[in-house]
């Protein structure tokens, strides 16, 4: 395994940790955008947890979204699922164009306050991207490809597993890339209802009028963002690498 | 033996395959030709189930396939296309390797497979074999499908205009190998072109197809010498079958032998005794001369060939 893949994602990581840990001690920096005020570091909770808080969030949605879109996805393009086709892009369209936002006021009432709304809210949003690429993916192999490997005498499962999915693997990722580095963003709305997130000194920061709150969360969202994209990057790198596409 | 009975294919209303019968002996290399449209790649398909059926019958040793696995029968069945269909994220070697693989034989057999091949296909086993479809020449990815396809060591071959997409010289050095492992291996094989000449140089007998019928199942030297209708007759091209006929015989067939082979003069352009007369013709009209030595592949000097034997040939 090339090791040079990696060294940025490690970076932004070892970035994010080291301000999650630091960020209380770096009170008079913030000072300066809010001169006068004693309250210049959040403290209700500690940034550490709300990263870890975040991060697990994003992990079971993605995890949970990803699965779905993706055997979705696979269903609609067998033979035996493909009039389900149209009915499945336009569920997944309908989960992206609501905003998260409605989401958790029409789920609020249902499931309480908290993370379960939150969830419910990130698979939601980020199942169209996962869906499409999976679509795109397995749509975009050649399909003499597919002919030979059912001319060889492969069989249904094995021509998926064998051809189909390690040829669509980088889109399919790609794909979960784009919907994770979204809900990272969204995540943070999940604050409003209860859940613990980054977002809990932003919108302490709004409530309170306190920039310093908000430039907080902000700055970790951002990095948490960042770092994943790259990891991602280093993933479809060395995807591409294993299969040689 | 593969034998078609009453074969019917309909995609929707249009017949694409109309009541076809054809028998095919083992060993034997039968060419479907015809323009695009024909059916010949689609009687091909239902072969290897590809495509199932509408009607009719067919039956691989007696037994009808529809009873037989798909996947099965299709690991029996070597199939090479036009369009190589090589996956594009695997090795030469695993490309090779696939139907082996699928018939779990152990990894030092299949190693030792698909050396073998590479180097029936002229190519080199160490250096082609780590190679990815992508950094392939068409001819070196045309014959990886071909060793692809004889991999599993299968009784029947399929080939779909294997060589359809390559150039005129690659297209006939392919051909040549495809005859020299054909003599070897003596598989059973459907081969589908829409190029007459390749027909007749490779093919034991030649189905003409047209509009979902077979017009005429016969050996290349009969449809050369008696066609069937107007459409093979224009298949073949009125002007060259005459020149068409000499290149399905060899000089071998035709010359007066010695009666021990003598060492050769050193000559820039000799003719082989497994070249066809066409070629023999060729070269007596280019030197301008009534009559030629014939020399064996070791190049020891093995007779002669005059005109009057090569038209007599042809005749």
């Amino acid at each position: 395994m090339q090791m040079r893949p990696w060294i940025t994602p490690v970076a932004w990581v070892a970035l994010l940790c080291a301000l999650a840990a630091l960020l209380p001690s770096m009170a008079p920096l913030f000072s300066w955008v809010e001169p006068g005020n004693d309250n210049l570091v959040y403290t209700r909770d500690s940034f550490w947890f709300l990263l870890q808080s975040h991060i697990w969030l994003v992990l079971v949605s993605a995890t949970i979204g990803s699965l779905v879109a993706v055997s979705a996805g696979i269903f609609v393009t067998r033979p035996a699922g493909r009039d389900f086709l149209p009915l499945v892009s336009q569920i997944a369209s309908i989960g992206q164009t609501v905003p998260p936002v409605a989401v958790l006021a029409l789920a609020v009432p249902v499931m309480g306050f908290g993370e379960k709304p939150t969830l419910l809210a990130l698979v939601l949003y980020g199942l169209l991207p996962i869906l499409r690429n999976t679509l795109a993916g397995l749509g975009g192999i050649n399909p003499t490809v597919l002919e030979s490997a059912k001319g060889m005498g492969m069989s249904s499962a094995q021509v998926l597993f064998k051809v189909e999915l390690p040829l669509a693997g980088r889109v399919i990722l790609a794909g979960i890339r784009t919907s994770v580095t979204i809900n990272i963003a969204t995540a943070a709305i999940g604050s409003t209802i209860g859940a613990r997130t980054l977002g809990d000194p932003v919108i302490a920061g709004l409530v309170n009028g306190n920039t310093a709150y908000v430039l907080q969360g902000a700055i970790l969202i951002g990095l948490l963002a960042l770092a994943t994209d790259s990891l991602f990057e280093a993933i479809e790198r060395a995807w591409g690498r294993a299969f040689s596409i | 033996m593969i034998e078609l009975k009453g074969v019917t294919r309909r995609f929707g209303d249009a017949v694409a395959v109309d009541n076809i019968d054809l028998t095919i002996e083992t060993g034997e290399v039968c060419v479907l030709v015809g323009s695009s449209g024909c059916g010949k790649s689609t009687t091909l398909r239902m072969i290897n189930r590809l495509l199932p059926r509408t009607s009719g019958e067919i039956l691989v040793d007696g037994e009808d396939i529809n009873n037989a696995d798909p996947e099965a029968l299709r690991l029996n069945m070597g199939y090479a296309i036009q369009s190589t269909g090589l996956f594009p994220h695997w090795t030469v070697a695993r490309n090779i390797g696939v139907v082996p693989d699928l018939l779990k034989w152990p990894a030092r057999k299949r190693d030792e497979r698909v050396s073998e091949l590479l180097t029936l296909l002229g190519l080199d086993p160490a250096a082609d074999a780590i190679k990815y479809p992508h950094q392939l020449s068409g001819g070196q990815a045309q014959r990886v499908g071909v060793a692809r396809a004889l991999a599993g060591d299968p009784n029947i071959l399929l080939m779909d205009e294997p060589f359809g997409a390559l150039d005129a010289i690659t297209r006939e050095n392919l051909q040549q190998e495809m005859l020299r492992i054909q003599r070897q291996l003596n598989k059973t094989t459907v081969f589908v072109t829409h190029d007459i000449d390749e027909a007749l140089k490779l093919a034991t007998r030649i189905a003409v197809m047209d509009q979902g019928r077979i017009i005429q199942h016969d050996t290349p030297e009969a449809i050369l010498r008696r066609p069937a209708s107007a459409f093979v007759e224009n298949l073949i091209g009125k002007g060259d079958r005459g020149l068409k006929l000499l290149g399905l015989r060899t000089v071998g067939d035709v010359m007066a032998r010695h009666a021990l082979p003598s060492q050769p003069e050193p000559l820039a352009e000799v003719l082989k005794e497994t070249d066809s007369l066409r070629i023999a013709l060729s070269i007596m009209v280019w030197q301008n001369s009534g009559e030629l030595p014939v020399f064996s592949e070791a190049g020891e000097a093995v007779g002669t060939v005059t005109r009057e034997q090569l038209l007599q040939g042809g005749a």
